[in-house]
């Protein structure tokens, strides 16, 4: 079969020289065209996408915990087949990624063990819990709000199955926005109880929220060479100053404080200054030490373990009907 | 990946690849979205349906072993397509017709 890369980089090949195949693939990145399956790369550019593809997946697989525990408890049937309908878009988004990691190389099943194992992280927004049903509207709201500005630049990444997962991606993630900010709309219009239930979500979820886009620039190692591949097309800082400035109007039409004491305002920029993110909470998380990283992949893992009779069964029956054709 | 391994039997419990194609309207091709894990044929349709259609993108889905597509190689890439390259004359822009010559 022909449209995965071969196992062997080429680069790797004692006998072959790699800097014509350099000077393509750097040409093709110049000028601006996407890099295929099949082209040769780097054996860099390969790893960083397929670890950032992979975290990516793992993000969303993941993701699918902290709302799906709001499913059998959603107030009424409308959220709830929401809230199906989203969580089901998360698995979805979660099996583009690794569909588009594969094209790299990478194999599935590696994928899922080295998540299941710790090898591989995904978001660390994910290890936060969700304490009421509010925290589902925030989450739509401020961390899908989040992804889509971390996301839609990754519509015009430089590998183009990456990139053609992305904009299906943002397509879907529009509607997980809304309907977690049309959701906290309904909320804010209830009870007093109901808009003090908000506030509080919005308190636990803003920080968070701003860590999404990683650590600030001057501590992002990789930034400069993902930028120079067209990988990432704007730094941590920039994505975050955009998110902010998107999302303080929301809060103000929604009636919420954001809980920063710093935010206001800059007229000489024209953004918004927001006060200074507590990186120790964020690398603490990243450690393996939020609230809820052993209980995600402990479930994850169990998920995977209790599944294998059904995969081992659904190989057996296929192997059955092929010997008897 | 599956194009370099020998012909034998799949892992125990390993789901091989399918490509997915979807046409997303009478009137257009099938065009390729993605790829997908499943146990057989049949399968692989109903995860294909689920995972690429969920909101009216198609009306008709085709999957194919990815072990049994066979594609160009992008290494021959410049011989291999070099033959359309060099026949200008394939193309309507290459003949000269006077303007005041209608529906040319």
């Amino acid at each position: 079969m022909t449209l995965r890369p071969p196992p062997t980089p080429h680069g790797a090949h004692p006998e072959t020289t790699t800097e014509p195949l350099e000077a393509h693939f750097e040409h093709t990145i110049e000028a601006d065209q996407r890099i295929e399956p099949r082209d040769w790369v780097p054996e860099k550019y390969r790893a960083t996408l397929i670890r950032q593809i992979a975290q990516h997946a793992h993000s969303e697989i993941i993701g699918m915990q902290p709302e799906g525990n709001w499913i059998t408890r959603a107030p009424s049937l409308r959220r709830k087949a929401i809230l199906l309908a989203k969580v089901q878009d998360e698995a979805g988004h979660g099996l583009y990624l690794y569909s588009a990691a594969e094209t790299l190389g990478a194999d599935r099943r590696d994928l899922t063990e080295r998540l299941i194992s710790g090898k591989q992280k995904y978001s660390s927004i994910f290890n936060y819990p969700t304490l009421t049903f509010a925290d589902v509207g925030v989450i739509g709201w401020l961390v899908d709000g989040a992804a889509i500005c971390n996301q839609v630049p990754l519509c015009r990444c430089s590998y183009g199955p990456y990139a053609r997962g992305m904009i299906r991606i943002c397509k879907e993630e529009s509607f997980h926005q809304r309907q977690g900010y049309e959701l906290l709309m309904t909320m804010m219009r209830g009870t007093d109880a109901q808009r003090e239930m908000v506030q509080e979500s919005t308190n636990r979820w803003w920080w968070p929220s701003l860590m999404m886009f990683g650590p600030p620039d001057g501590d992002s190692p990789n930034t400069a060479q993902s930028m120079s591949w067209k990988i990432k097309r704007h730094t941590n800082d920039e994505l975050r100053q955009r998110f902010v400035d998107m999302t303080v109007p929301q809060a103000e039409a929604l009636g919420v404080t954001l809980p920063d004491p710093d935010l206001r305002w800059n007229a000489e920029r024209a953004s918004y200054d927001f006060g200074e993110i507590d990186w120790s909470e964020f690398k603490e998380v990243l450690r393996g030490n939020g609230p809820c990283n052993a209980q995600r992949v402990a479930h994850r893992k169990r998920a995977h373990d209790e599944g294998a009779w059904v995969r081992e069964a659904a190989a057996a029956y296929a192997r059955k009907h092929r010997e008897a054709v | 990946m599956s194009e370099m391994q020998p012909e034998m039997e799949p892992v125990k419990h390993e789901w091989p690849l399918y490509e997915v194609f979807v046409r997303s309207k009478r009137g257009l091709n099938h065009v390729h979205v993605g790829s997908l894990h499943a146990a057989d044929d049949e399968m692989a349709i109903r995860h294909a349906r689920d995972l690429y259609t969920r909101r009216n993108e198609g009306v008709s889905i085709w999957v194919v072993k990815a072990a049994d597509i066979t594609a160009s190689s992008p290494d021959e890439k410049d011989p291999f397509f070099a033959p359309s390259a060099d026949k200008v004359y394939r193309h309507p822009t290459f003949y000269d017709i006077p303007d005041n010559v209608p529906h040319m």
